[in-house]
């Protein structure tokens, strides 16, 4: 049942390297690709159930046919490999094992859509993954998989390695063109998308590292396996970095639309020291959180989407009992405040608002009307901002109020933390 | 521009496709507040006060972004909506001093304004400290970022408008804040002082150090600096000019200004320093008199001098009216054409040379057209610094697509926009103009067609250029052959492409080559006639192209109507009821060698200085003193009416009316601000009360009726009246008729005189080359802070305090080899002289030295060599030989 696509070759020696990728059939699915037109590709991609898996799931295939076919400008893909929202730990691991993959997919979503270069925006701090990466791109030019006339095709592409300088609204598409384009980091307004106006003012689609790693897959095995292994328009497998105080935390590759109870209980071995459950944050920091009675839920987009949560980046978050919550969407709410761009109002000036005021409610001076007040903020937030940073922090910070109220109240009425000193996921890492 | 149709709070409103819900609503009087939305920005949606409802949009989106659609409906105000945006203002006011009382944009705040419209008074959260920067750096305005509510006008006006992109947003979240470069203070920034910020700036996060009163009233007029011809809206506080804003209604500054605009304008007006009284030399002493006693005396001594003994020269700073009553009074009444100005001094290579090429000596194309140019070749202008909003709005083109060649020999402010840049050595213009001929012939892209059929005389350059190849033209300029070909080859790809040139083209003794040397590079490409192309002079004064115009000239009526044209002259002698010379007088420099030998013994100045414009002062000094009897009229007290017999106190640009012809030909009014200081007269006023005093009547009920006697003998000017300019239309001359609509673009069908001539020209070096005494190349021009002799600009406090003194650009291996440190004291020596003055290490090439001229007090005009232009007797400003060290 766990099948494996992503990961397959991660346990490889040199996995990392041309000369195993090719060995494992690697370079085929793009060589199959040249030979098809490009609106092709497309539809196998569509027909794949492909949804991206950078946090919004937007199928990937219908992306790309947004990209107007005449175009005065050149056009581009950006291959988003910054990982910035906490709890997400999977392109990198594609990046430092298997960069190939990504080359390839990239090369595959170029052609689809008629671009000639290609940038993979890697978050600064990934030293490793961008000195992996760069060197595939080397070999990869080496052999011509890249550059002029791939493969006899006609077809020319390079691709590039552009590194961010740490700064987790550089995920956000618009802001990465910015920092691609060599700007300050700030999202831009939208409409116009990417699609039409998008790096250097021409129409690119930014896509995910994990998004992109599948295509040759779906191209060599054929949409309907791709699309069959998850339940309807939520095709493939995914990435899943369990994190917090289950068994084993780590890295797992499973079907879309596995149960989130078979994960937290089988998969990763149960809770730590066997304790309770107390809520669980399913698809990294930016996603409303769970409460226990809420695991029975099938891990793909539709379904978290129903009970009102987000299936984000995959990035499950293990919360045992005894962790103080207002604690958690303090210390949230602080990381949204540094890395708000500034860029508008509400974000920029109520998120930090957030976080001092949960501060203040977690060390017992909170006042009454604090709660509401936070509460009023994140309407005000939410669907307000330039770009979804700003959601990202009043989406799960009103989720843990409106579920943890009393929790939070006994803050303010007992005037202190009922937990003590323990710590929260994130205070453990820091 | 196609129509939508959507409704906004229930009310059908069309709007222009592109536009946006919020102008969409503000043109349907429907009101929507707005905290980071400016008319002439770009869209930012930052603040996020303007947030309206549209069906079928998720979410609040900003009316500022969201472009209309068909169909579309917008709720402009609800509860939701209201409620959302109070939040936004008590984000805002949790973050904000609330000091009001003592901010000094008490009562001008914006958000002040919101919260009091929206009725919040509290923002009953936690206040957040900010821990803002307070940068005091600079000598005119102050960054006070705890009151920043990070709108980015500053940043994006900077960047959009203004094009110097001296500020941008720093840190993130809720440590962002508006700052320079590296966030130190703005003074060490490239800012160049504008104030564009601060007029945009919606809080007290940027203000003036000295703000000023309200004003009573406010009045339009035009500015008194360089031939941009901005329009100045003065504000008026208890008789006295206060403040200066840019006009939005102007069609050339769109309401923006320059350091010198913003400041420069009005501070000088009220200047104590300003002459109230006539003063007569005594003794040898200069004493107050009556203004009768000073004209009676003037009158008699102009009497005894009739005829070749007077000269007079006008003014590039006076209005039109002003000057075509200086050269009638030279005419009608002195009997003498000896009338000139210091448009000799700055382009009288251009009207030469272009009046050769093409048969008009202007600006062929408006500013406007320049930014549809898909190439532009700027040379010898330092754009942003001397005429600056035609400098920013072709930045603003440049970051629109347009692409930027320079040649010039300084690392000026361009230099960072240009896809080429090529230092030619100074004074070899000619050559690398040539080059590029011979490159553009070789390569075969040179517009044959338009050649053959607009122009002549191609033949012989084609045969010239020959022999200009890129790597004889190296040698020459400087300018390696590669980025000669290269430049050649982006110029001829520019469909269309233009050229801008300035002084450092014309002041050379070679001026009139250079000028048709370009000429002849836009007519082999074709360029000549059409938007976005053209041969574009910048002319460096206010009105110095209308002086021209209005024949202030030896040689020329208003019109450019020659003296020695016997039907030209009999027409004048009609109009005015006199008989008039036939014969050409003498030219600025010609007029000063022969007071020098006592030929001209009266001289009537009226607001020049060249004690410090002309080359070579210290010989200006002399044959000034050598003049029998000097009149001087002007506002203060100069360098030249020290040296007079009588001074005669005039009038400022904000005390009249008047029209000033900026550099691209057009017409502007100026309005009166505030009535003459007490004790000084109108310049036309007080020529026509001397020559009624000789016996010549000369009366005019106002300005107007100066401008309808211009328009009656001027043919370009024949349809130009105050109606009509009072009216807004914008013309450009020429313009015949009372219904023509002016002419922005010269040359279209045909050149004026026919065909456009080609000449074969022959690169000659400068008159003085470096040599073993005098190693160093001088080379001489304008700062963007002040302004030619700095007369108005040196009594600006601000300007002053910007740049308080005279220094020299030296470059840094120049200054290590003569052991110069910045702001170390140097002498500069020419075979003419020697001054003393502050190093400034930066911007000019190796082996080249540059001093503003503005500075009595270490006068470039010391070393400058007095050698002309043989045809248009222009100055050699930009080369001498120079010798520099350090101050003992
Ligand atoms: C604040 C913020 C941060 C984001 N960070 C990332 C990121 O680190 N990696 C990523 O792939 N997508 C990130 N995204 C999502 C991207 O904007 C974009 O939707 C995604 O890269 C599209 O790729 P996909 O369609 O393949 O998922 C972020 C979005 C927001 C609003
Ligand atoms: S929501 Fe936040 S991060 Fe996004 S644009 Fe606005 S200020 Fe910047
Ligand atoms: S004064 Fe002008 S140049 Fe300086 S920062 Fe402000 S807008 Fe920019
Ligand atoms: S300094 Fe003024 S103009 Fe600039 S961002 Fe702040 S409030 Fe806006
Ligand atoms: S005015 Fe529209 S968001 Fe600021």
């Amino acid at each position: 049942m766990t099948e494996k696509i992503l990961t397959a070759r991660f346990e490889k020696p040199d996995s990392y390297r041309l000369s195993s990728y090719v060995e494992d059939g690697g370079y085929e699915a793009l060589k199959k690709a040249l030979s098809k037109t490009p609106d092709e590709i497309i539809d196998i991609v569509k027909a794949a159930g492909l949804r991206g898996r950078g946090g919004a799931g937007f199928p990937a295939g219908v992306k790309w046919s947004f990209v107007p076919k005449e175009s005065e400008k050149p056009k581009y893909l950006c291959v988003n490999g910054d990982e910035g929202e906490p709890g997400t730990f999977k392109d990198r691991y594609i990046m430092e094992l298997d960069p190939h993959a990504i080359i390839e997919g990239a090369a595959i979503a170029s052609y689809a859509f008629g671009a000639h270069v290609a940038y993979i925006y890697i978050r600064g701090e990934f030293k490793l993954p961008i000195e992996r990466v760069e060197n595939a791109l080397a070999e990869a030019r080496q052999a011509g998989f890249l550059g002029a006339n791939i493969l006899d095709s006609g077809y020319d592409l390079d691709i590039w390695v552009h590194p961010g300088a740490g700064a987790y609204v550089c995920g956000e598409e618009t802001a990465l063109i910015e920092s691609n384009e060599g700007h300050r980091g700030m999202p831009r307004i939208k409409p116009p998308f990417p699609a039409i106006v998008g790096l250097f003012g021409g129409p690119t689609v930014v896509n995910n590292i994990e998004t992109l790693s599948y295509v040759p897959h779906i191209i060599n095995k054929g949409p309907e396996w791709f699309a069959a292994m998850g339940p309807e328009k939520n095709g493939g497998t995914k990435l899943f970095g369990v994190s917090g105080h289950v068994k084993r935390p780590g890295l797992y590759e499973l079907r879309m639309g596995t149960p989130l109870r078979k994960i937290i209980y089988e998969v990763c071995g149960g809770m730590r020291g066997d304790k309770e459950l107390k809520a669980v944050i399913p698809g990294g920091s930016s996603t409303p959180i769970l409460t226990p009675g809420e695991i029975d839920v099938n891990m793909d987009y539709d379904s978290l989407a129903k009970i009102g949560t987000m299936f984000g980046s995959g990035a499950i978050i293990v919360i045992e009992e005894g962790t103080c919550i207002p604690r958690l969407a303090a210390r949230l709410a602080k990381f949204y405040a540094h890395e708000s761009c500034g860029q508008c109002t509400p974000c920029r000036e109520g998120v930090p608002w957030i976080a001092k005021i949960l501060d203040r409610v977690e060390n017992g001076m909170g006042l009454p009307g604090d709660l509401d007040q936070v509460l009023k903020i994140c309407d005000n937030i939410q669907g307000k901002t330039i770009c979804p940073l700003g959601d990202a922090c009043a989406m799960p910070i009103r989720a843990m109020i409106v579920k943890f109220r009393a929790e939070f109240e006994r803050h303010v009425e007992e005037g202190g933390c009922p937990f003590g000193p323990t710590p929260t996921p994130w205070d453990s890492e820091s | 521009m196609a129509k939508v149709t959507l409704t906004i709070d229930g009310k059908t409103v069309q709007a222009e496709e592109g536009s946006t819900v919020l102008e969409a609503a503000s043109a349907a009087d429907i009101d929507i507040p707005t905290l980071c939305y400016a008319k002439d920005l770009e869209p930012y949606g930052g603040c996020r006060m303007c947030i309206v409802k549209v069906e079928g949009i998720r979410g609040m989106p900003p009316s500022c972004t969201t472009r209309v659609a068909e169909g579309m409906k917008v709720t402009t105000e609800d509860d939701e909506i209201l409620q959302a945006r109070r939040m936004v203002l008590r984000l805002l006011m949790a973050d904000h001093p609330s000091d009001c009382l003592s901010c000094p944009a008490n009562l001008e705040c914006e958000l002040q304004a919101l919260t009091k419209k929206l009725g919040v008074r509290e923002h009953g959260l936690i206040h957040l400290d900010r821990q803002a920067t307070l940068d005091e750096s600079h000598p005119v305005f102050i960054r006070d970022m705890k009151r920043c509510i990070l709108c980015a006008k500053c940043v994006r006006t900077c960047n959009e408008v203004v094009g110097a992109g001296a500020i941008g947003l720093i840190n993130r979240g809720h440590r962002a804040e508006p700052a320079p470069f590296l966030g130190t203070g703005i003074k060490f920034s490239n800012c160049e002082s504008c104030g564009e910020c601060v007029e945009h700036c919606p809080t007290g996060a940027l203000y003036y150090r000295e703000p000023g009163p309200e004003p009573d009233y406010e009045v339009s007029t035009i500015c008194p600096y360089c031939g941009t011809g901005c329009g100045l809206v003065l504000g008026v506080n208890k008789g006295k000019v206060i403040r200066a804003k840019g006009d939005p209604d102007n069609p050339i500054n769109q309401g923006h200004l320059c350091v010198k605009g913003r400041f420069g304008s009005y501070e000088f007006v009220n200047h104590p320093d300003r002459l109230k009284t006539p003063l007569v030399r005594k003794d040898g002493e200069l004493v107050e008199a009556s203004w009768d006693e000073a004209l009676d005396l003037v009158v008699q001594r102009f009497k005894e001098s009739k005829g070749d003994k007077f000269a007079a020269l006008a003014s590039a700073k006076e209005p039109n009216e002003d000057n075509y009553i200086m050269q009638k009074f030279a005419r009608a009444v002195m009997k003498t054409n000896s009338v000139d100005h210091c448009a000799r001094l700055c382009h009288a290579s251009t009207v030469a040379g272009l009046a050769a090429s093409f048969g008009s000596g202007a600006m062929t194309n408006s500013i406007e057209d320049m930014e549809q140019a898909e190439v532009v070749l700027v040379t010898g202008s330092n754009t942003t610094e001397n005429h600056p909003i035609i400098g920013n709005r072709l930045r603003h083109a440049i970051d629109k697509g347009t692409k930027l060649i320079l040649f010039d020999p300084r690392d000026i402010p361009l230099a960072g926009k240009a896809v080429i840049w090529c230092r030619q050595r100074p004074g070899t213009d000619v050559a690398w103009i040539n080059g590029l001929m011979h490159v553009i012939i070789e390569e075969g892209l040179a517009d044959l067609d338009y050649v053959r059929e607009r122009c002549e005389g191609f033949e012989a350059v084609e045969e010239l250029v020959k022999s200009y190849t890129p790597e004889r033209v190296s040698k020459i300029t400087g300018v390696p052959a590669q980025d000669l070909v290269e430049a050649a080859k982006l110029y001829a790809s520019g469909k269309p492409a233009t050229i801008i040139y300035s002084m450092g083209i014309t002041q050379h003794t070679t001026g009139t080559d250079n000028v048709k040397s370009l000429a002849n590079l836009a007519m082999l490409c074709g360029n000549m006639g059409k938007p976005g192309g053209g041969v574009n002079p910048l002319r460096g004064q206010n009105n110095v192209q209308g002086a021209c115009d209005v024949g202030g000239l030896p040689n020329v009526y208003s019109g450019y109507q020659k003296v020695t044209d016997p039907a030209a002259r009999k027409k004048f002698e009609e109009a005015w009821h006199t008989d008039l010379p036939a014969e050409a007088g003498l030219t600025i420099t010609e007029i000063l060698e022969a007071a020098e030998k006592g030929e001209v013994k009266a001289l009537y100045i009226m607001g020049e200085n060249p004690m410090l414009s002309d080359p070579d002062v210290t010989h200006v000094e002399k044959a000034l003193k050598a003049t029998e009897f000097l009149v001087v009229q002007d506002i203060f007290l100069t360098e030249t009416a020290r040296l007079a017999d009588v001074v005669l106190p005039a009038v400022t640009f904000a005390e009249r009316d008047g029209t000033f012809t900026n550099t691209e030909r057009r017409v502007q009014r100026l309005h009166q601000v505030i009535p003459p200081l007490s004790g000084c007269r109108k310049d036309w006023e007080i020529i026509c009360d001397i020559a009624t005093r000789m016996g010549y009547p000369m009366s005019y009920e106002s300005e107007s009726e100066i401008q309808d006697e211009i328009a009656e003998l001027t043919p370009s000017y024949g349809g130009i009246t105050y109606d009509r300019l009072d009216r807004g239309d914008q013309l450009a001359w020429p313009c015949p008729t009372k219904d023509h609509p002016g002419t922005p673009i010269l040359h279209t069908k045909k050149f004026t005189r026919g065909k456009g001539k080609f000449f074969a020209i022959e690169y000659i070096s400068a008159d003085e080359l470096p040599d073993k005494d005098f190693p160093m190349v001088l080379t001489t021009g304008r700062i963007l802070e002040h302004f030619h002799t700095g007369t108005m600009t040196r009594k600006s406090k601000s300007l002053h305090a910007l740049v308080p003194g005279p220094y020299v650009e030296i470059h840094p291996a120049d200054a290590r080899h003569y052991k110069i440190r910045d702001g170390e004291k140097v002498r500069v020596s020419s075979r003419r002289g020697s001054i003393e003055l502050i190093a400034k290490v930066g911007r000019v090439d190796r082996g080249l030295i540059f001093i503003p001229f503005h500075f009595f007090e270490a006068a470039a005009n010391v070393l400058t060599n007095p050698a002309v232009d043989p045809v248009a007797k222009i100055p050699e400003y930009k080369v001498c030989a120079a010798r520099l060290e350090k101050s003992a």
